[in-house]
């Protein structure tokens, strides 16, 4: 596991307009650090997208994190995401499944 | 000795100071004795101190010293031996016996203390305390004693102490987190523990459980964890519930307590302890560690939430795995489990602010330790909900195993056997054919960090999770060739003589998806090694390092 790797995720452009691009921090704990292969990555997309857009995303370029969507904390900047909110320039999104261990 | 060697001379001279006053008040304790046993009828060489267990003297030499009076074991050594300022301070066994026109040196009326301690129930535990006196508090000589750093701390206090003394606190789970969190609330002074556990302790277990021994190895972690506790504090009173906890009697077993602490190690258990808690008004505290990562909360505290508010949907069963799986730093465990006992005093004593509708992070790895605002309860929650679905009449019935599709253990659930039978070799054939000198490939594949523990002669480790790429790899390995060498056989006659290749993991499961997918990529003469390098060590050689 890499976990001390960052990488980035650049994603198309929305059509049309010429969109203000915006960058999010994603940090992974637990599983999804694991299925992600990775602890933290940068994701660059489209001023005004929201968390839901920024899971979709990570989702389609970590496939195996579909397994877990539902059963995990999304936090943005340290807070619970419960409804989908808009994201904004240096932003933290925090993914955190629950561990069993002890 | 080397570094005392090596110490400036002023810290010899200390040093040299306190040996002296040590065998100063060595001496003291031994002329005390003399005096103690011309006068006194000594029930054992020792003097009792205090509790049911006596503490001897010569190991208790800092606490004599420390303290300022001797109540004496009758009233027949009044005074008269006392030899100079340090004074022995007894506890409840012997102060039980004084006569009534002693006095202390405070003048704190003693007279009737065996009628004047007050039996109290705290959640079926009896607790002894003192009354009867013109004092703000119930704590007695002794107990402010013990207890008098954590008296010190002004958050804290005596109103803290007393609210400890009298709490009941149950752990569920005397492993890595129950461990730690067993030997501090024991040790701060609650006045009941309960500890839930059906397992025994096992080597593999002691670098995290540190409460246990080398000795205990074998024995329920029940016994052998309130007997720690026991020698830590024998005032304190812990209930041993052996038969772990199951959705039949966790109702019952809740409702003794005051506080929960969730010390255990899977899946379906968590969801049992958060739904019991629930539905006996009990706050949580919840603590998880795996691998080099930890979490911690206070669930249903406070119109926070509980566990279900925050995962109604539990995990896959492979999304949450076990230490005996997956691993686990010793320590990871250890730092949350005296994280959750610091969340049961403060619940306990009324201190500070619980840590609820938040959840800590702890990553070891950067040594970050995070905290996560978590959301309020839910009100659509079918235990804590405004319509719950779950009652302490109806928990019982839950399938929490069923629902989580996971064991209340983190035990390995036994081998499935996902092939036909036939695309199996045991342990012992797979020796024979490998000493018959049979050309094969023998595949491994564990992780390569498994891999680097121990490992068969021969064997080529292809990680499960790298099967895809490594096809062509295994085509050449199948094939017998180096690269080097391909050129020398024309390549029809290559294909037709593939080698027979064996597969084998820790225990038998990936081994089983490997022989499936690599017979239905070109590879049928493909076979699993039954039951992985566990059943290796079970049949064929001994000696072969399980892990
Ligand atoms: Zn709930």
């Amino acid at each position: 596991m890499t976990s001390a790797s960052i990488e980035s995720i650049e994603t198309a452009k929305g059509a049309g307009f010429e969109n203000h691009r915006i960058r999010v921090s994603v940090l992974m704990f637990a599983k999804a650090r694991e299925l992600a292969g990775l602890s933290e990555v940068s994701l660059e997309v489209d001023e005004g997208a929201t968390t839901a857009d920024c899971l979709k995303i990570l989702v389609s370029t970590y496939d195996k994190l579909q397994s877990i969507t539902e059963s995990m904390v999304l936090a943005l900047n340290h807070d619970y995401v419960e409804n989908p909110v808009v994201v904004n320039d240096g932003d933290e999104l925090a993914l955190i499944p629950p561990i069993s261990g002890g | 000795m080397g570094e005392i060697d090596r110490a400036s001379p002023e810290i010899l001279k200390e040093l040299e100071a306190l040996r002296k006053a040590n065998a100063e008040l060595l001496s003291e304790i031994s002329a005390l004795q003399k005096q103690l046993q011309g006068t006194v009828e000594m029930s054992s060489k020792p003097i009792c101190i205090d509790g049911p267990n006596a503490i001897s003297l010569e190991h208790n030499t800092k606490f004599f010293s420390q303290t300022q009076h001797i109540l004496y074991g009758s009233s027949s050594v009044q005074e008269s031996v006392a030899p100079s300022e340090a004074k022995l301070e007894v506890g409840s066994k012997a102060r039980a016996n004084i006569n009534e026109e002693t006095p202390n040196s405070q003048g704190i009326s003693v007279a009737h203390l065996e009628n004047d301690w007050i039996y109290e129930d705290v959640g079926g535990c009896i607790r002894k305390s003192m009354g009867n006196c013109e004092r703000l508090h119930n704590l007695d000589p002794y107990t402010i004693s013990r207890y008098s750093r954590q008296l010190l701390v002004p958050a804290f206090g005596v109103k803290g102490q007393e609210n400890l003394l009298k709490s009941s606190i149950l752990i569920i789970g005397a492993g890595g987190l129950g461990s730690p969190a067993a030997l501090y609330l024991a040790a701060a002074g609650v006045g009941c523990l309960g500890l839930v556990d059906h397992d025994v302790v096992e080597l593999d277990n002691l670098h995290r459980q540190v409460i246990h021994t080398e000795g205990a190895v074998g024995e329920t972690k029940v016994k052998s964890a309130a007997a720690a506790c026991r020698a830590i504090n024998s005032f304190l009173k812990v209930n041993e519930h052996y038969s772990g906890l199951q959705a039949s009697n966790a109702v019952n077993i809740i409702s003794k307590y005051d506080i929960i602490v969730d010390a255990t190690d899977n899946l379906p258990t968590r969801y049992l302890i958060n739904d019991a808690c629930v539905v006996m008004g009990k706050p949580l505290v919840s603590g998880a560690a795996l691998g080099t990562e930890g979490q911690l909360t206070v669930y249903h505290h406070d119109d926070g939430p509980c566990y279900r508010c925050i995962f109604p949907v539990p995990p896959p069963p492979d999304a949450c795995q076990s230490c005996s799986d997956a691993g686990v730093l010793g320590v990871v465990p250890g730092i949350i489990g005296c994280l959750q006992a610091l969340e049961a005093i403060k619940l306990a004593s009324g201190t500070g602010e619980p840590l609820s509708s938040r959840l800590l992070i702890l990553d070891a790895l950067t040594t970050s330790v995070q905290k996560v605002k978590l959301r309020g309860r839910n009100h659509s929650c079918i235990v804590c909900g405004d319509a719950p679905q779950l009652s302490r009449e109806n928990l019982h019935q839950f399938d929490y195993e069923a629902f989580t599709s996971s064991l209340m253990s983190d035990k390995i659930p036994q081998r499935k056997q996902m092939l036909p039978l036939s695309y199996g070799v045991s342990c012992k054939e797979y020796k024979r054919r490998c000493e018959e000198g049979e050309l094969h490939v023998l595949l491994d594949v564990r992780d390569a960090h498994q891999y680097a523990i121990s490992a068969l002669p021969n064997s080529v480790n292809v990680p499960f999770s790298q099967l895809k790429e490594r096809v062509p790899q295994i085509q050449d390995l199948a094939k017998g060739i180096d690269l080097e060498v391909e050129e020398a056989y024309p390549t029809e006659v290559l294909a037709q003589s593939l080698r027979p290749i064996y597969v084998i993991c820790r225990r038998g499961h990936d081994s089983q998806k490997t022989v499936q997918f690599l017979r239905s990529n070109g590879f049928p003469d493909t076979f699993d090694i039954v039951g992985g390098l566990e059943c290796w060590t079970r049949e064929v050689d001994h000696h072969f390092p399980k892990y």
